[in-house]
């Protein structure tokens, strides 16, 4: 009996340990770089949440291509894994606050980086360095806009993902006879088709309530348009405005082709809703193409398509994910040279078909990309450019934090007079 | 007068042992000044500032915080979860642990193999619990694959309804259902602990008295309502302060298991002010939701402590 107990122990411990080392695996990233980076001038520290499979490849691909170019400078990854950037940001939080920032950080385009750390007197300019590489004509205007502050450029965006994307299961729409909506109208034309057919018209994974929040920025840019979106989101329009109140009604239609098990997916497992067949169309970032085509093993334009949300028809939510130059660092320089190289085509078509987004660049080459992304980046060219609010671009991150929470109340509540309340509320801090 | 004087030939007689004593435990001391109430303070500091993004702004902004959290709609339905969680949670873990105590301490056979059995689940980390029991309590895959042959489908932690609700503040105060699928997978963890508790205190009641109460007629379940269990009260305390204190801070199975759930109905304190200081960069909103905590804890602890302090005396 002794003996027994003396192996349960045994595994009782084993678990505790295996339990544990999920989190020390996490950590490490981190840990690693402040006790090697920093002293050292040549080493340059980059900083993300891109520990997915996809986009980490990319990671390590730019980093062998750029100490291959540049062998007297070391790369060091310090990527910090989970919540979709959430860790990331609370361990850069942290490092920022006290004085130790990393060489240069990861960080979406628009308020997170303007109304986060340019407002906090953390990063330099870079205007030379755009004006050195001629990345003025490179860039589109409505891109730089977005990294921009008081007519200062202050970070390089790498790559470009779209939001106002609607994926959807080839084989259902076919089996119901539904061509791609373009118009509200048409759309829950199809949604009502799809219900009666026993099929969840709308798949949504909303235990992060991220996804809802997108779903509602893209009505509202449907609703709106682009020029009105962004001055929504600059405070000259108010959120009592009769046509967000419109886009709350319309938001509040769409929540009612959504799956019932909501809350308890997050977006991975609404897409494999979409998958299999479950339900129809999935509204989602363009990173979901990535999660089709590797993990679920669809192929694009077969198994599954897509179309721009209703109503945003050549406009292009943009997320971007750029790179600047912090204060206080001792190697800026290098730093420098690192950002260059990240701004050059070269770069960015190492990096970007890994990931399954396409560059920030217009002249990049297309023949790397497949067939969603040529189109994509063709969209991107001739577009209109608007921030997402989902991702934190459109506006601050306590703007967001709370609209994230009315949306969340919103979902099951649907009452719009309560969710035009609190996003008026909200918006004294946006 | 030789009493006095006896004390205090003592007190010189430990002098140097003390110096020893104290000299080991200054180190300690002082980091545990600055890294506990050192920071407890500066903490009660950011609460009551108007830091609330990235640019640290420490003017005084009063109550402020404090009023808007209560409120708020969000921390409402924290408050309300943390009641029902903290109640359902620990009334579960005493009895299933008084249960199962009562129940291994029948000398039965291959006892030492249920104690461990029921004392693993302490093992894991609450993120493995969490993770483990989101899946088998997700309503489309988990339990419900082998319930819905009963025609029985509970939405678990996907659940918005509130029992027993009224109108309270901006909210519906009640029991929210999908708390009770969070209590579950937390009293499976912790159950293995009051166990193990109850088991130590009824190795504890001596056989005597037992007997006696059998002399004198009691049945086993009336030794059990008036002997045995009255005996145990306090373990039961301990049990109580110990639980309440976790689940009053729990964040981790929450965080894990279910996130805040629809319409809030699963969110804690802790994530709230997890997801206010690091997402919204509302860092004195936080600390005001962590001075809340330290206080509702506090209600709990200090009492405790100072009954203990009294009983060593």
């Amino acid at each position: 009996m002794k003996k027994v107990c003396g192996i349960f122990f045994m595994l009782a411990l084993v678990l505790g340990l295996a339990a544990c080392s999920g989190d020390s695996d996490e950590a490490e990233g981190s840990s690693n770089s402040d006790s090697e980076g920093g002293d050292s001038a040549n080493t340059v520290e980059i900083f993300s949440w891109w520990t997915g499979a996809g986009e980490e490849d990319g990671l390590l691909a730019l980093i062998d291509l750029f100490e291959k170019e540049n062998p007297d400078i070391t790369i060091e990854n310090a990527a910090v894994a989970g919540g979709a950037g959430t860790n990331a940001k609370a361990v850069l939080a942290t490092r920022m606050e006290g004085n130790d920032p990393p060489s240069t950080f990861q960080v979406h385009g628009g308020d997170e980086l303007n109304e986060g750390w340019v407002a906090a007197d953390k990063m330099q300019p870079l205007n030379d360095l755009y004006e050195e590489n001629g990345w003025q004509d490179k860039f589109p205007q409505e891109l730089i806009d977005l990294v921009s502050k008081d007519g200062d450029i202050y970070s390089v965006p790498v790559n470009i993902h779209r939001g106002n994307v609607f994926f959807y299961n080839k084989k259902v729409f076919k089996d119901n006879g539904i061509e791609e909506p373009e118009t509200f109208e048409e759309f829950f034309a199809a949604s009502e088709k799809l219900q009666e057919a026993g099929v969840v018209p709308v798949a949504l994974g909303d235990k992060n309530s991220w996804p809802a929040t997108q779903i509602f920025e893209n009505v509202l840019l449907g609703v709106l348009g682009p020029d009105d979106y962004k001055k929504l989101f600059e405070g000259e329009i108010p959120f009592d405005d009769e046509r967000v109140v419109e886009a709350a009604e319309t938001f509040g239609k769409i929540l009612d082709h959504i799956n019932e098990d909501h809350a308890a997916r997050n977006w991975q497992d609404s897409a494999q809703l979409v998958a299999n067949g479950e339900a129809a169309m999935l509204n989602m970032g363009d990173w979901a193409k990535g999660y089709f085509v590797n993990d679920l093993e669809m192929e694009t334009g077969e198994d599954f398509g897509y179309f721009e949300f209703p109503g945003t028809k050549g406009e292009f939510q943009v997320i971007t994910d750029t790179f600047g130059l912090p204060k206080d660092i001792d190697n800026e320089d290098q730093v420098e040279k690192f950002l260059t190289f990240l701004g050059s085509t070269e770069a960015q078509d190492v990096f970007n078909p890994l990931k399954g987004s396409i560059p920030a660049r217009t002249d990049a080459d297309e023949s790397e990309y497949d067939a969603y992304g040529k189109e994509a980046m063709k969209d991107f060219g001739e577009s209109r450019l608007v921030p997402s609010l989902a991702h934190g671009s459109a506006a601050s991150a306590g703007f967001l934090t709370k609209a994230n929470q009315a949306v969340n109340i919103f979902v099951t509540q649907r009452d719009v007079d309560n969710f035009i309340q609190a996003l008026k509320d909200a918006s004294s801090d946006m | 007068m030789e009493l006095a004087e006896h004390k205090k030939r003592n007190r010189r007689k430990m002098t140097k042992d003390h110096w020893t004593a104290v000299a080991f435990l200054i180190p300690s001391v002082i980091l545990i000044l600055i890294f506990v109430y050192g920071f407890i303070a500066w903490t009660g500091y950011v609460s009551v500032s108007n830091w609330s993004t990235l640019v640290p702004d420490f003017s005084f902004a009063g109550l402020q915080n404090y009023i808007s959290l209560f409120q708020d709609y969000r921390f409402q339905s924290d408050l309300r979860n943390t009641i029902f969680f903290t109640i359902f949670f620990i009334g579960l873990v005493i009895v299933m642990g008084l249960g199962l105590g009562i129940l291994i301490d029948q000398k039965l056979k291959g006892e030492s193999l249920f104690r461990n059995i029921f004392l693993f689940p302490m093992a894991l980390s609450f993120i493995v619990t969490g993770v483990v029991w989101q899946w088998l309590l997700n309503p489309s895959t988990g339990f419900n694959q082998f319930l819905k042959f009963f025609g029985i489908t509970p939405k678990w932690y996907t659940d918005t309804n509130i029992l027993a609700g009224f109108e309270w503040g901006q909210i519906e105060f009640g029991v929210p259902v999908a708390i009770i699928a969070v209590v579950i997978a937390a009293a499976w963890q912790m159950t293995g602990f009051s166990l193990a508790m109850y088991l130590a205190g009824l190795r504890g009641v001596p056989d005597e008295l037992r007997e006696a109460a059998r002399m004198d007629g009691a049945s086993e379940f009336q030794i059990y309502r008036k002997v045995v269990i009255p005996m145990l009260m306090p373990i039961t305390v301990s049990v109580i302060i110990i639980m309440a204190h976790m689940s009053l801070k729990i964040f981790d199975l929450i965080y894990a298991m279910t996130g805040s759930g629809a319409n809030f109905v699963t969110d804690v304190p802790a994530v709230y002010m997890y997801e206010t200081t690091f997402k919204g960069n509302n860092y004195a909103n936080g600390a005001a939701i962590a001075i809340i905590m330290l206080l509702v804890v506090a209600v709990f602890i200090v009492p405790y402590l100072w009954n203990s302090r009294k009983g060593d005396h």
